[in-house]
């Protein structure tokens, strides 16, 4: 099989490079020793910051929600413009190690450092489980192993590389990583476009018209409106809405802790700025390509499932790929009107949340071989003035990527690069992720907070332990997966927003800021925040009553806002920081003599 | 540090009209063009795409991708010009 050929040797070569760069020091564990070449920094910066969510999801909800997707591309790009002017350059010239170290120093409080500590493992722990998951998809789909053999072979490998290389071994399987991940999505998307509209470039292909003379936008609306769809051009959510979704993203993207480590393993502040740059570019080359493969995998998967004539296809006669799916369990069939066909259209075909089907543990089958679901709605209600036929189908927003090649009947070797580039995209971030919470647990609680005499070998022993304990942690949320991980992995960013980002900001452009305005900030930014998450997302709050309309993924802008509104009012009340902390300051806004990453 | 206390200021203040003038071109792109004025963008044909639309799913990135590169050579230039460089 293709599939276990591919993701088998993309394997292999991620662990020949971690065995070849193993780490000796905390400096080499913590930033690879400072000595990364700008443009292999960018590579691996891409991929530490394209997870699965980039490469598994938002092609997906892109395909589904159309317009309003928007918010997610130009916000997870929009960061890396704040993160090159506003962040890395000082960041680096500072010269720490973490994020918590930056600020427990620049704010000269072990209070503050703590709390810095504490956001980096919420906002890490969140995201990481999102990714344990997405490899668990993937192997389940395409190895035929279970979903958590798949996850303990997925941690068994971060294992090996993180535990054993650190950042420096990280960092080279992230250069690696980013080539598979990058061709497993751009090949796909090349031949879909050449296949769709003859144009191989799927920015331009998305713009261009189809063999019907009608664009393939325009056929995109067509097609939507025809079942009862919004139009695919057009915007659904409130714009304020969307203003504070995107505000989040960018700013949580901007202040994401295992995204801004990445620049302190740069030589010079120099190389900060460029290799901001070069990230962006490799994330650009995916993320330009998305919105194609968004809308030639909807028009190809509404042709596909209701037919050339548009009244349904017989289930006897589709292709293999829905089969495969729905016993993977994230498609599902519910013959509403009994005419063995299936049909499409807008509305949901089972009752759970967000029109899931689910399914039993016995595999029950029904008339035409159908999975039958325990929850399938009974009623054939449908508005008749706005699609032809009831909705029978569910399909999973995630599986869109992973399904594209197959509907639209690509070669199996491209289905095969695919599904190793997943894999690439999920395990490179959470190796990232993990040596994140590790270094944050090692040297900011246990060297400068708990126990400052460990010396350098202990400290890389307390990491490398701490990194077992984080992917045991880790794996386990991806065996037991909350059921609500993609939001989770939403709320990280707008978390990062409203408290990482605001204080690392203040602290570099606001000399005055001193240690009790950055606390109250901190503090009122991630309580704020998460609590109208959880009020939200956990606690059954209805969202007629989000305030001012903004949904729990963009109220990280309001929180951020309350950060720097809180932070500045206790900071102007209370005493400015020490001559010598404002000279720091002043220091740090120079480029010259940044010097390596160093402890002390 | 070699270099004076009055033209570390002025360095710094020359880095912050750089980086107001970049953010305002990446606010006018994602924001305005992406998503403020975005339903009047879309009466404009843009290579078959509406403009607004194409703004905020692909030309706001190519304008991001420019800016960080537009920022790293203004920079370069200007820690030459206070002799501020490595």
């Amino acid at each position: 099989m293709l599939s276990y050929l591919f993701i088998g040797g993309s394997f292999l070569l991620y662990i020949g490079i971690a065995v070849w760069a193993r780490a000796g020091s905390t400096k080499e564990f913590y930033v690879a020793g400072g000595g990364v070449h700008p443009i292999a920094n960018g590579m691996a910066t891409a991929a530490d910051w394209m997870s699965a969510a980039s490469f598994i999801s938002l092609a997906g909800l892109i395909s589904f929600v159309g317009r309003d997707g928007s918010a997610y591309l130009m916000g997870w790009t929009g960061g890396y413009v704040l993160l090159a002017m506003l962040l890395a350059p000082y960041l680096r010239k500072f010269g720490k190690f973490t994020v918590p170290d930056f600020v427990g120093d620049r704010y000269e409080s072990s209070t503050a450092r703590i709390i810095g500590v504490v956001c980096t493992i919420v906002i890490s722990f969140t995201y990481v489980a999102g990714q344990m998951r997405g490899v668990g998809i993937v192997f389940s789909r395409y190895l035929h192993v279970d979903i958590n053999t798949g996850v303990i072979l997925g941690m068994a490998i971060v294992f090996f590389y993180a535990v054993l290389g650190g950042m420096k071994g990280i960092t080279y399987t992230q250069v690696a990583q980013y080539c598979v991940l990058i061709l497993a999505f751009t090949v796909p998307a090349f031949f879909l476009s050449a296949q769709v509209t003859g144009h191989i470039l799927p920015q331009i292909g998305l713009g261009s018209t189809l063999e019907t003379g009608q664009s393939v936008l325009a056929t995109l609306d067509q097609l939507s409106l025809d079942l009862g769809f919004a139009q695919y051009t057009a915007g659904k959510k409130s714009t304020f809405d969307i203003f504070c979704l995107t505000v989040a993203l960018m700013c949580g993207t901007a202040g994401l802790p295992h995204v801004i480590v990445r620049f302190f393993t740069v030589p010079r502040v120099k190389d900060a700025r460029t290799s901001a740059g070069y990230a962006l570019i490799f994330i650009a080359l995916l993320y330009t390509a998305i919105p194609g493969v968004a809308g030639f995998g909807r028009v190809n998967l509404i042709q596909t499932l209701n037919g050339p004539e548009n009244t349904g296809t017989e289930y006897a006669a589709i292709p293999s790929w829905f089969k495969n799916w729905e016993n993977a369990g994230l498609l599902g069939w519910n013959d509403r009107n009994g005419d063995g066909k299936i049909q499409y259209a807008a509305g949901a075909a089972f009752d759970g949340k967000k029109g899931k089907p689910s399914y039993d543990e016995g595999d029950a089958r029904g008339e035409f071989g159908q999975r039958l679901a325990t929850n399938a709605k009974t009623d054939t209600n449908f508005d008749a003035a706005k699609q032809p036929f009831a909705n029978e189908v569910y399909v999973d927003r995630d599986i869109m990527v992973l399904a594209n090649p197959e509907i639209a009947q690509l070669p199996a070797w491209v289905i095969a690069l695919v599904a190793a580039g997943a894999v690439a995209a999920a395990l490179s971030t959470a190796a990232g992720l993990l040596l994140v919470i590790s270094t944050a647990i090692a040297h900011d609680l246990m060297k400068k907070t708990i126990n400052p005499n460990i010396n350098d070998k202990q400290e890389l022993m307390y990491a490398r332990l701490a990194a077992v304990v984080a992917i045991c942690i880790a794996g386990y949320f991806g065996i037991n997966p909350p059921g609500f991980v993609a939001q989770v992995v939403a709320l990280a960013f707008g978390i990062a927003s409203a408290s990482v980002f605001p204080t690392l900001m203040l602290g570099i452009f606001y000399k005055r800021m001193n240690t009790q305005g950055a606390i109250a900030g901190m503090l009122v930014g991630l309580i704020s925040t998460v609590g109208y998450m959880w009020y939200f997302v956990f606690g059954g709050g209805s969202s007629a009553d989000y305030f001012m309309g903004v949904s729990p993924g963009g109220f990280g802008a309001i929180g951020m806002v309350l950060h720097f509104i809180v932070a500045i009012v206790v900071a102007s009340m209370t005493p400015p920081p020490s001559e010598e902390m404002q000279r720091i300051v002043e220091d740090l806004r120079i480029p010259r003599g940044a010097g390596e990453a160093h402890a002390h | 540090m070699s270099i004076s206390s009055e033209s570390a200021k002025a360095y710094w203040a020359e880095n912050l009209r750089i980086i107001m003038t970049y953010l305002a071109i990446w606010f006018v792109v994602s924001y305005g063009a992406g998503l403020l004025f975005v339903d009047q963008l879309d009466q404009i044909n843009f290579f078959g795409f509406p403009l607004g639309f194409w703004f905020g799913q692909q030309g706001s990135i190519f304008v991001f991708v420019i800016l960080i590169w537009a920022y790293v050579a203004s920079m370069n230039k200007l820690d030459e010009k206070y002799d501020v460089q490595e």
